[in-house]
């Protein structure tokens, strides 16, 4: 069974949001809403700074909190691991919303949570998600991380990386990537 | 220095998570007074004291399915997909607190219903005296009105347990994500509904008696809202800086004058004086006690939703 | 993490979230239903290729059709330019479609210039009353009094009717405003320009050096991706920037310049390479004249004479030299693009061509490739009418190396009426009030005008001071004349519409072919519709049309870029070498190598005002994209944290930028940031819209050209300087 996951590569990403606006068009998502979203972190004080921009989005958890509280059996893990919203079982009490610490999930106008779907209707045809196959610096990579010949387990191993609130025991599937590993 | 941006603004998530309103506040609050109420009438009836007890055994089982209802109505109002609230009953979700929650509720209609029966008001004896007759039964059989008393406290102390686990599961709300809030919820909903008998009784017997429960309620709820405090003081990182929401933060003075000071320490000294007949029972200190479990439920909702890991 | 600095974060989102509130309304036309274009049916998915206008990058598109609605927008995975993935705005394009205010019926003026009142008219009206005017013009001044301003390929038209009708004035902010200075130093140097789209060859360099360039918020799309190649491939990466921009955060040495004395920098690393002769010496040798020339120039500059200029210490500035020379000639000095700062950017800009000389790199992987294009013909138009009184812009070649036309140089004309007066004004695709320095002189000569035509899609703040406004439709709604690139790779590219003109809009080459036509130009428009003209264009290239369409593109064979490739190396200078020390310079009294000039530096309460470009807009023309909006709906002022401590601002406070005139900025949010130096405070460019017709957009942001009423300009070529305002900072009342 796949394991799908991304792996982001952070000193190559410029924060442009293409990924942002390409999820906007890829899945018309509303006006005012967002599936991902840029953070950026600065470190020190000037002139000695760093900074880590990285594109975020729902992070696939496979421990995924939004999945366990919902009361409808709405939020579940597709193939994959994919963590995906039945519009048709989704009665908008938002729990799932609140459940999330990475705040990925909102509530679509027409009523149903809603949130990043790894592009499941393009990972299916065998395409990279919109964000993935839109971004101008290639800092995206999307795969099995149970595989361990897949790219994203390669980049994994092979790159210093971190995942997001690992603490929060969500076991979150995007990993960041933060330089070569040179152990 | 550490400087965060986020390009993110999606309303209900940004600035902070706000999506959940009065409506969640009043229906933990009518749920936890509901538990309250079910659990003190369920011993009486449990105990076999309905008679000295009038109040709490024939207007509180009623009010309990008003109020309940009420609640739920509030719920129902904050569903973004109202017509799919049916979707609750399709499935039972076992990790989920809301589906549990969801399944108690239906549970606790009948009992309630039950009770009812068990020691009808008045009116409906006398405009109904057929369903007197069946109440009648029922009572003969004392079995089933201890059976009935068990059912009202095992459900009752369930539904004032699950409010608090609704919030408390969200570990993604450092605020909420305390074992105590159960408690908390729990006892307040006690504090609640004993203050309401105090208040609406006309037997001076009854009103003592629930005066001194609710005080012992209200001792109890102060004692966990410093365990709570402290709990969350000597727990990690964002605990403490979910924590500061009270104190010092945005929410210590709603929270230290209305919850605890007016909601909880006036009251108790009122009460206190009352029931060993230094001042005389009034409306207000059941009055505050009530209005200080509805603010405790504001409280939580609304800074529960403001804290958060980052 | 920290807690305290998200909350603060989450006042800023607080401060923005009314705007979002108010977002949602679906513009006026599209609810009427879009029209999708008829050769594309109803149902299924079908796509388009075309090329991208959100700048003027033109990257190759793939525009997605589904169920007869527009779906999205990729890149065309065969293009050299977006290698099949646009920027954020180019991905955004759907949204200019979808521009609720875009403009929708040719509006003629009712009052006075600028109160932006209107009556709308029909094209046959409008028309009539242009051609009219044009013609009384013509009598009185001559066809020389009708100017034009351009920005883009669309233009083309437009030049061509101008043309036609006799006029030489045709001018784009794209020099004098913003990439002339560059062109300039270049030129003097290697004879010939950077180009547009740079001929930089980033991704195979070996070090590479931006100089107030900020690649990744500046989204040239192929610059960006191959800045990401270069860090993955471990380019040693230097950024030179008061701000620490995005660049700066992925380099291996960012220096926090002191602004206006970038000159001093260079001059100290030319005297490092050439008294340490790290120079290439066999290309200096071969290519290259006034070598000792340059070394006599720089001898006192060095990298302790810089020091206390510059603020970068002196064995920084050593150590970066002699690195930056270890990778020559892969050693890429990057010539930057908005370069307009100071008034002597061309020398600056000549620093930068002198150290890429010395590096090896014009003409060498990893530097600066020949770039290589498709051999297609110019339509075979009748020969233009010959313009006597000649080009009004540059009297008496005052600005000597000016090699393109002075879009502030007409201005002056049409307020001076000298040389001769200039009395008509065309304005295509560029919101001069938000390009040209100095808001009132534009005013001032628009106000001596006989005729005013803007063409816009969007109700820009320059088509409030029309009198003729031509609505145009988008690039997914129209042909334009192909993209005929100079690139690595040779290609041709075509535009055509995905979607029928919305309302009442046109293409621009219709409205230059019916204004011609009412012109009495017939002959200059013998093509009876664009694809006619199109195929023409083509078939000289022997392609068609019909081949085109469906792909979108169509490439040439590889050819030699680099020297080591085979390209012949020339440099037309009037030496036919790389001219370290500019005779050329010289005989005009210019400096003939640059020489570091001190600036005036703000006084006490004043901040230097910068700008730059954000990732999500493109100057100030997508501010009122639905989805570009979504993504950045105002700009805020960067200012160094001890700074606003000091004023006891923080984040998300709204201020009033006054500048040393007394201009008042509109209300701008604070970001207190580490990353920017105290001496200078940075707005992205392009917002604070004034505009009636930008129903959202308009009032949020500053506008950084309201701000820039002092100017300078760049006597060798006429560029105008805008980085030379000071800024005061008021709490907003």
């Amino acid at each position: 069974m796949a394991r799908y996951g991304m792996a982001i590569d952070t000193t190559k990403c410029v924060g442009c949001m293409d990924c942002v606006v390409a999820c906007k068009t890829e899945n018309n998502v509303p006006e005012g809403l967002n599936r991902d979203w840029i953070q950026t972190i600065v470190n020190g004080e000037f002139p000695n700074l760093t900074m880590e921009i990285r594109s975020e989005r729902c992070n696939h958890c496979t421990n995924a909190p939004c999945v366990s509280c919902c009361p409808t059996g709405a939020s579940h893990y597709h193939d994959g691991g994919i963590v995906l919203v039945h519009h048709d079982l989704c009665t908008g009490c938002k729990a799932c919303v609140a459940s999330c610490p990475y705040d990925a999930r909102f509530i679509n106008p027409e009523g149903y949570a809603d949130k990043c779907t790894f592009c499941v209707h393009r990972v299916e045809e065998g395409k990279d998600p919109a964000c993935v196959s839109v971004c101008p610096t290639y800092c995206m990579t999307l795969g099995d991380l149970d595989d361990p010949n897949s790219e994203i387990s390669k980049l994994v191993k092979s790159k210093n990386n971190h995942t997001n609130l690992p603490e929060a025991g969500t076991i979150p599937n995007i990993y960041y990537l933060i330089g070569d590993n040179n152990d | 220095m550490i400087e965060i941006t986020n390009t993110r603004m999606n309303h209900l998530i940004d600035p902070s998570l706000h999506i959940w309103g009065w409506e969640i506040s009043v229906y933990l609050f009518a749920g936890g007074m509901v538990a309250g109420m079910m659990i003190i009438l369920g011993f009486f009836f449990f105990k076999g004291r309905e008679k000295e007890v009038d109040c709490v055994c024939s207007i509180l089982p009623f009010l309990s399915i008003i109020v309940l209802s009420l609640g739920m109505f509030a719920l129902f109002l904050d569903l973004e997909y109202k017509l799919h609230v049916f979707r609750f009953y399709t499935t039972f979700i076992i990790t989920s607190p809301m589906s549990w929650g969801s399944w108690i509720l239906i549970l606790v209609y009948p009992v309630l219903a039950l009770s009812v029966l068990l020691k009808l008001p008045k009116i409906i004896s006398k405009l109904f005296p057929k369903i007197e007759k069946i109440s009648a039964q029922l009572k003969s059989n004392r079995k089933l009105v201890k059976s009935v008393g068990v059912f009202n406290m095992i459900l009752g102390a369930s539904l004032g347990i699950y409010t608090g686990v609704l919030l408390s599961t969200f570990q993604a709300r450092p605020l909420w994500n305390s074992p105590i809030l159960a408690l908390l919820f729990l006892v307040s909903g006690l504090s609640v509904a004993a203050a309401l008998v105090h208040m609406i009784s006309k037997s001076v017997y009854e009103r003592e008696l629930l005066a001194k429960a609710d005080n012992a309620f209200l001792i109890t709820e102060l004692f966990i809202i410093i365990l709570f405090v402290i709990g969350m003081v000597t727990s990690v990182k964002i605990h403490q800086d979910a924590i500061t929401l009270f104190l010092g933060g945005p929410y210590t003075a709603v929270f230290w004058i209305f919850v605890v000071l007016m909601g909880i320490v006036i009251p108790l000294i009122i009460q206190s004086l009352a029931v060993s007949h230094k001042v005389k029972h009034t409306p207000l200190a059941p009055i505050f006690v009530m209005i200080g479990g509805l603010i405790l439920r504001f409280v939580i909702v609304n800074a529960g939703q403001y804290s958060s890991w980052y | 993490m920290n807690s305290i600095s998200r909350r603060r974060f989450l006042k800023i989102g607080a401060a923005t979230a009314g705007v979002a509130a108010t977002a949602g309304a679906l513009s006026k036309f599209t609810k009427q239903g879009v029209k999708i274009s008829s050769n594309i049916p109803e149902k299924g998915i079908y796509t388009i290729p075309t090329y991208c206008d959100l700048c003027f990058w033109k990257c190759n598109a793939i525009a997605t059709v589904r169920d007869g609605k527009l779906w999205k927008i990729e890149g065309n995975p065969i293009d050299p330019m977006s290698k099949g993935r646009l920027c954020p705005r180019g991905t955004g394009g759907v949204g200019s479609y979808y521009d609720p205010d875009r403009l929708l019926k040719p509006l003629m003026r009712k009052n006075n210039r600028g109160e932006e009142k209107w009556v709308e008219v029909t094209w046959d009206e409008a028309f009539t009353f242009i051609a009219d005017k044009m013609n009384k013009i013509k009598s009185e001044y001559g066809p020389e009094a009708v100017a034009l301003f351009s920005h883009g390929i669309g233009g083309n038209f437009f030049k061509h009717l101008l043309k036609a009708y006799g006029s030489p004035n045709l001018a784009a902010p794209s020099f004098a405003q913003c990439r002339g200075p560059r062109d300039a130093g270049f030129r003097l140097t290697f004879g010939e320009d950077v180009g547009s789209p740079e001929r930089t060859d980033i991704e195979n360099s070996k070090f590479l050096v931006l100089i107030g360039s900020h690649l990744g918020e500046n989204m040239h799309n192929t610059q960006v991706q191959e800045f990401a190649t270069a860090i993955e491939r471990g380019t040693k990466i230097l950024v030179v920037d008061p701000r620490h921009s995005v660049a700066a955060s992925k380099a291996d040495w960012w220096f926090p310049i002191k602004p206006g004395t970038d000159i001093a920098l260079i001059l100290a690393w030319l005297n490092v390479i050439v008294n340490e002769e790290l120079y290439d010496k066999d290309y200096i040798g071969k290519y290259a004249i006034g070598l000792d020339k340059l070394k006599q120039a720089v001898a006192n500059n060095t990298p302790e004479w810089a020091y206390p200029i510059t603020g970068i210490k002196a064995e920084v500035i050593r150590e970066t030299a002699r690195e930056m020379a270890r990778y020559k000639p892969a050693a890429l000095i990057h010539p930057g693009r908005h370069v307009t700062w100071y008034g002597d950017d061309s020398q600056r800009s000549r620093a930068i061509a002198i150290l890429n000389a010395l590096m090896g790199s014009w003409g060498r992987k990893g530097g600066f490739f020949s770039p290589v294009s498709l051999d297609i013909g110019a339509y075979p138009y009748p020969e233009y009418p010959h313009s006597e009184k000649g080009k009004v812009d540059n009297p008496d070649n005052k600005y000597p190396f000016a090699h393109e036309t002075i879009t502030t140089g007409i201005r002056e004309a049409t307020i001076s009426g000298k040389p001769y007066p200039i009395k008509g004004w065309f304005v295509y695709a560029t919101n001069l009030m938000f390009t040209l320095p100095n808001e009132e002189e534009t005013i001032k000569a628009i106000q001596n005008l006989d005729l005013m035509v803007v063409v816009e899609t969007l109700p820009s703040e320059i088509t409030g001071w029309a009198d003729v406004v031509l609505p145009e439709a988008t690039y997914l709604e129209r042909y334009d004349d192909l993209n005929v690139e100079f690139f690595k790779e040779p290609f041709v590219a075509i535009r055509q519409p995905v979607l029928e003109p919305a309302y009442e809009t046109k293409p621009g080459w219709w409205m230059a072919k019916k204004l011609g036509e009412k012109l009495g130009l017939e002959n200059y428009f013998p093509w009876k519709n664009i694809e006619e003209f199109l195929d023409t264009r083509l078939k000289t290239g022997g392609y068609s049309l019909e081949q085109i369409k469906k792909v979108g593109l169509i490439k040439g064979e590889r050819q030699p870029i680099y020297f080591d490739e085979g390209v012949t190396p020339e440099f037309p200078t009037p030496s036919g070498k790389i001219e370290l020390y500019s005779e050329q310079l010289a005989a005009y009294g210019f400096d003939p190598v640059p020489r570091y000039r001190k600036h005036e530096e703000p006084p006490t309460g004043y901040y230097r005002l910068l700008f730059g470009r954000s990732p999500v807009h493109s100057f100030g023309r997508t501010q009122s994209n639905p989805i570009l909006f979504d993504m950045m709906k105002e700009n805020e002022v960067w200012l160094n944290k001890f700074v606003a401590d000091k004023l006891d601002l923080k984040s998300g406070d709204y201020v009033v930028l006054v500048n040393h005139d007394g201009v008042r900025s509109n209300r701008v949010m604070v970001k207190a940031t580490e990353r920017i130096r105290q001496d200078c405070v940075y707005i992205v460019h392009g917002f604070g819209h004034t505009s009636k017709g930008f129903v959202r957009s308009r009032g949020l942001g500053a506008s950084d050209n309201q701000l820039v009423t002092k100017y300078k300009i760049d006597p060798i070529m006429g560029g105008t300087a805008q980085h030379l305002n000071f800024v005061s900072i008021e709490r907003e009342a």
